[in-house]
């Protein structure tokens, strides 16, 4: 078994602090299972498990810090792993940004395991993967796809007496349908704890509608559009993000967030005052570890509130430089979104371009956050409130943060990959070239 | 595509780092698993025995933030049972671990064959018995005390801040595969791979305008010791700014960067439009990784890479035809697991299969593709070409990229000659941002370097630089191609693919080459 329970975790790294003789001590115990199996051309390709743990000692005297690492767990080979890591840290170069340990903390109950998730083995693999290919089959199309669940623990000891544990549980389904033509292509995924809400056989019927849907697709003019984005498209522009959101970039004048003279762009207004955007460990729908990697808690955090830029991302280092409170990183974002469906976006858009995905989407300019970037797999013209037909590929050529400034309107989040996103309305959105791609 | 550093393994003392797995000890654990699976009712088995070695010495400016060395060790058993594949990786290696995971293997490859549309078909492959190779290097990078490194790595911090950089972050990443594959076809095969890869990131701020400008190394990762940073002046290229081929010389990169991030503040932007371009193989390898290496991948031109990395405009009947003009007639490229040097150098791939050369593009027509042994049959090969590849243990093999290079021009020529000849162009030293289609039709490049050429001259240095083309219309428009002499190898420690992700070191060589009329935008916008 590599996952391990928070009683005998907490046995296992309280051993290893007493063989400690350093300044301070941290011991960080993971473990993981995970299992996959992936298909393609409507047949089973690759599939396999994989299990591992292990537990890294941090020791410090001083500001010389030594991390050794170990995956065996008898008494001589933890105090081998402690008296490595000192030895390490004796040799090591003082780390001047080195923050001392923190005391214990209070973290809220979590709530990322499900144990009908932990217990997924090969046969309900496959079954679920049966159901997507009979989908493909039944149609006369082609599909692709990867279903993978995993299962894993992480906990925290050090030698001032913090103490954390959280196990964990996801399961991840994502299919690429094509017509056997290769003219249409439509696709889907989700990502959830419970596999209960995973259902392969509605997310593969999706994906064929798209295929057909999308075949023999038009050719127009790139230029400036309005575009509808679906969750998943929306969420592959504002997950390029968060990374913006590093005070210690914006303070040293090299992010998005920097202020023209000094200084960040925390509480300016920097996007339409639709944009509101948390992230929240105890979320049902998008639940994370209830403590940071560094030990912190982790909380609700509003990071944009009516288009206001509310928090950045503050290590403790930085926060100790500039006065303030530490604050983790910006973790599974959840965007505000609105009431409509896409289906009454689209209802209310008199010329636009409906988006299901974009691809290889990279930053172009770090200074204004220019992405570069394909449509894929089912791009649509809209027409006096409908879907009018099929269009083909566009390359884009876009800033997040321009595009969040001309929204026009937000539609019902839900959660796709490790966000909860609305179908988002933009205006003026720069596509730059076609694509032949299908 | 690629990914982000990523850190994996646990972490282990440099002695212990040095101290390789005993040759007999991977046998025995390999005979183990290759009995198991047998007994199991497994038809064929593979065992991949690795240690996989990192090591990161991370600075930024004046600190040293990081040292790491990690280790991952683990076994990984692929079987074909009932006709279809399986897979189980464990890091437990006492007998009765390896025994289980084995059955493991077969028990996937059991449940899974009932939604298998044919048997797997493999191409057959002799066993070599018991044989090693080694990467030809000269000096163990591992072996280098850690201090020299972390010296190198703060001068070269203080070169660039020194001269105008107001932040500069600076990595040597080094890696050593130390791998074992055996297989029931009777190979017991040793191998020991280097790579290192020195690469810094320049940042120059003007905090009143509130405008930046960043300089990445022009280094390549290579597939050598740490003899790559020993450089001599052979190694080095004296153009517009100094290039680097075998050695690397990191300092002066460094200083040369930090001057070059300031005149970037102050530098024109560009004007949209068509332009000759002359491209530098530290920036010409990634366009070649994009536009010629995956969509000439077997298993996406097949669909086996649909639904993530994509598929490819590259089809079966494109190649069949014998005559699909994927470039002008100077183009020639070939793939190879070969190179000295190179990152996918090798002497057998993951599933036993020896390394070789072979053409991919000749005179300018489609001739072949990158298999392995289950897709040789569907190009009528009746062996692989050894492009199998794992990133580790746990991962299972499948076809990757071998380094796919740009042959040089027959005819002498060099890059000011090149440029000699250029009306209106930008010549492009160094890779930048970078995206293209899931079928490699349409792509995008960025650089790190942009050089306005007005009638044969160099003129300036221009900025917001990106080309945007289809990639045959833009492979037909090379009309030159610089000689032997100037053949350079780029490449990238992580290309991912596949579902788990993975990652894969390649090299793609070329010499400086011309391509008229390429469509140029601007990339400058304001929040």
């Amino acid at each position: 078994m590599s996952i391990i329970s928070k009683e005998e975790a907490q046995a296992i790294m309280k051993k290893v602090l007493s063989y400690s003789k350093a300044d301070e001590c941290t011991i960080n115990f993971s473990g993981s299972e995970d299992g996959n199996i992936r298909y393609a051309r409507n047949s089973v390709s690759t599939a396999g498990e994989q299990r591992q743990t292990s537990l890294g000692v941090s020791s410090a005297f001083g500001k010389k810090v030594g991390i050794a690492t170990i995956n065996e767990y008898d008494d001589a080979s933890l105090e081998k792993v402690v008296r490595r890591s000192e030895e390490l840290a004796n040799i090591s170069p003082e780390s001047p940004e080195y923050m001392p340990v923190l005391g214990p903390q209070t973290y809220a109950e979590s709530i990322t395991f499900n144990a009908a998730t932990a217990a997924l083995n090969p046969d309900n693999r496959a079954e679920s993967v049966g159901k997507s290919l009979k989908v493909a089959k039944d149609a006369g199309l082609e599909a692709a796809g990867f279903l993978e669940n995993s299962t894993g623990f992480n906990a925290m000891l050090n030698s001032k007496g913090l103490f954390a544990y959280n196990k964990s549980t996801d399961v991840s389904f994502s299919v690429t349908i094509r017509n056997k033509e290769g003219t249409g292509s439509g696709y889907a995924s989700k990502s959830y704890n419970d596999t209960a809400k995973m259902d392969t056989l509605a997310l593969s019927r999706q994906a064929a509608a798209k295929a057909n849907g999308s075949a023999a697709a038009k050719a127009i003019e790139p230029g400036k559009y309005t575009v509808i984005l679906e969750p998943l498209a929306a969420s592959d522009l504002i997950s390029t993000m968060f990374g913006g959101f590093d005070a210690r970039s914006a303070d040293e004048g090299r992010s998005y967030m920097s202020k023209k003279g000094g200084g960040t762009r925390l509480g300016e207004k920097l996007f339409d005052e639709k944009v509101t955007m948390y992230s929240d460990p105890l979320n049902p729908d998008l639940p994370f570890s209830t403590f940071a990697g560094d030990g912190q808690p982790q909380k609700k955090t509003v990071w944009v509130e009516n288009g206001v830029v509310k928090k950045l991302a503050y290590s403790r280092y930085w926060a100790q430089q500039k006065g303030v409170e530490p604050q983790p990183s910006a973790n599974r974002i959840i965007m505000e979104g609105g009431k409509s469906s896409i289906e009454e976006m689209i209802k209310g858009t008199e010329k636009g371009i409906l988006v299901t995905r974009f691809w290889y989407i990279r930053f172009v300019d770090p200074q204004t956050l220019l992405l570069t970037g394909l449509t894929r797999d089912g791009t649509f013209y809209i027409e006096n409130g409908k879907i009018a037909f099929p269009i083909k590929n566009f390359r884009f050529n876009e800033s997040p943060v321009i595009m969040l400034n001309n929204l026009e309107e937000l539609g019902k989040a839900e959660r796709v990959g490790n966000l909860i996103m609305p179908p988002m309305k933009i205006r003026d959105f720069t596509f730059t070239s076609l694509s032949d791609a299908v | 595509m690629f990914q982000s550093i990523p850190v994996f393994g646990r972490e282990i003392s440099i002695e212990e780092s040095l101290t390789p797995v005993d040759t007999a000890l991977k046998k025995k654990m390999a005979d183990v698993a290759l009995n198991a699976a047998r007994s199991r009712g497994a038809t064929y088995t593979d065992v991949r025995i690795g240690r996989y070695l990192n090591q990161y010495v991370v600075t930024r400016d004046k600190n040293v933030e990081n040292i790491v060395n990690t280790e991952s060790y683990g076994m990984g058993i692929r079987v074909i049972a009932n006709g279809s594949w399986g897979y189980a990786a464990t890091d437990k290696l006492d007998d009765d671990s390896i025994a289980k995971t084995a059955a493991l293997a077969v028990q996937i490859a059991k449940e899974n064959s009932r939604l298998l549309t044919e048997p797997v078909k493999l191409a057959p492959q002799k066993g070599y018995g018991e044989v090693s190779w080694k990467a030809p290097i000269q000096k163990n990078a591992f072996e280098v005390p850690i201090k020299e490194k972390a010296d190198l790595l703060l001068s070269v911090n203080n070169a660039a801040l020194s001269n105008g950089a107001n932040y500069m972050n600076s990595i040597l990443f080094l890696v050593n595969e130390q791998k074992y594959f055996a297989s029931t076809d009777g190979s017991y095969i040793d191998q020991d791979i280097h790579r290192i890869w020195p690469v810094f990131f320049v940042t120059k701020v003007d905090e009143k305008s509130g405008k930046f400008e960043t300089r990445q190394s022009l280094s390549a990762p290579m597939g050598m010791g740490y003899e790559y940073l020993q450089s001599n002046p052979k190694d080095q290229i004296n153009s517009v700014t100094t290039l680097y081929n075998r050695g690397y010389d990191m300092v002066a990169d460094a200083k040369a960067a930090a001057k070059q991030s300031v005149e970037k503040l102050t530098a024109k932007s560009v004007e949209p439009g068509k332009y000759d371009l002359i491209l530098d193989p530290s920036h010409l390898w990634l366009t070649i990784h994009e536009s010629c290496g995956h969509p000439t991948e077997l298993d996406r031109v097949l669909g086996y890479e649909a639904n993530y990395a994509g598929t490819s405009f590259l089809t079966l009947d494109k190649w069949e035809s014998k005559k699909f003009n994927y470039g002008s007639k100077l183009v020639n490229i070939f793939a190879d697991k070969t190179q000295v040097g190179s990152l996918g150098a090798v002497g057998y791939d993951d599933e036993g299969v020896k390394c070789k050369e072979w053409n991919i593009i000749q005179d300018g027509i489609l001739v072949n593709y990158q298999a392995i042994r289950d897709q040789a049959h569907i190009i009528g090969l009746n062996e692989s070409q050894g492009c199998c590849y794992a990133d580790n243990w746990s991962s299972v093999q499948f076809q990757r990229m071998p380094n796919i290079s740009l042959k040089p021009g027959k005819q002498k020529l060099s890059p000011d000659d090149m440029i000699k000849n250029v009306e209106k162009g930008i010549y492009i030293i160094g890779d930048g941002s970078f995206s293209i289609d899931q079928q490699r039709y349409n792509f995008q490049f960025g650089g790190q370097l942009f050089y306005e050429i007005k009638n044969g001259k160099i003129v300036g240095m221009m900025k917001d630089v990106a080309y945007q083309a289809n990639t045959q219309e833009f492979w037909n428009a090379c009309t030159a191609i610089a000689d032997e002499k100037d053949y350079r190898l780029g490449g990238s420690y992580f290309d991912g693919k596949g579902q788990p992700g993975q990652v894969s070191a390649v090299s793609h060589g070329s010499s400086t080459s011309r391509f008229n009329g390429v469509n140029v935008i601007n990339t400058a916008r304001k929040l």
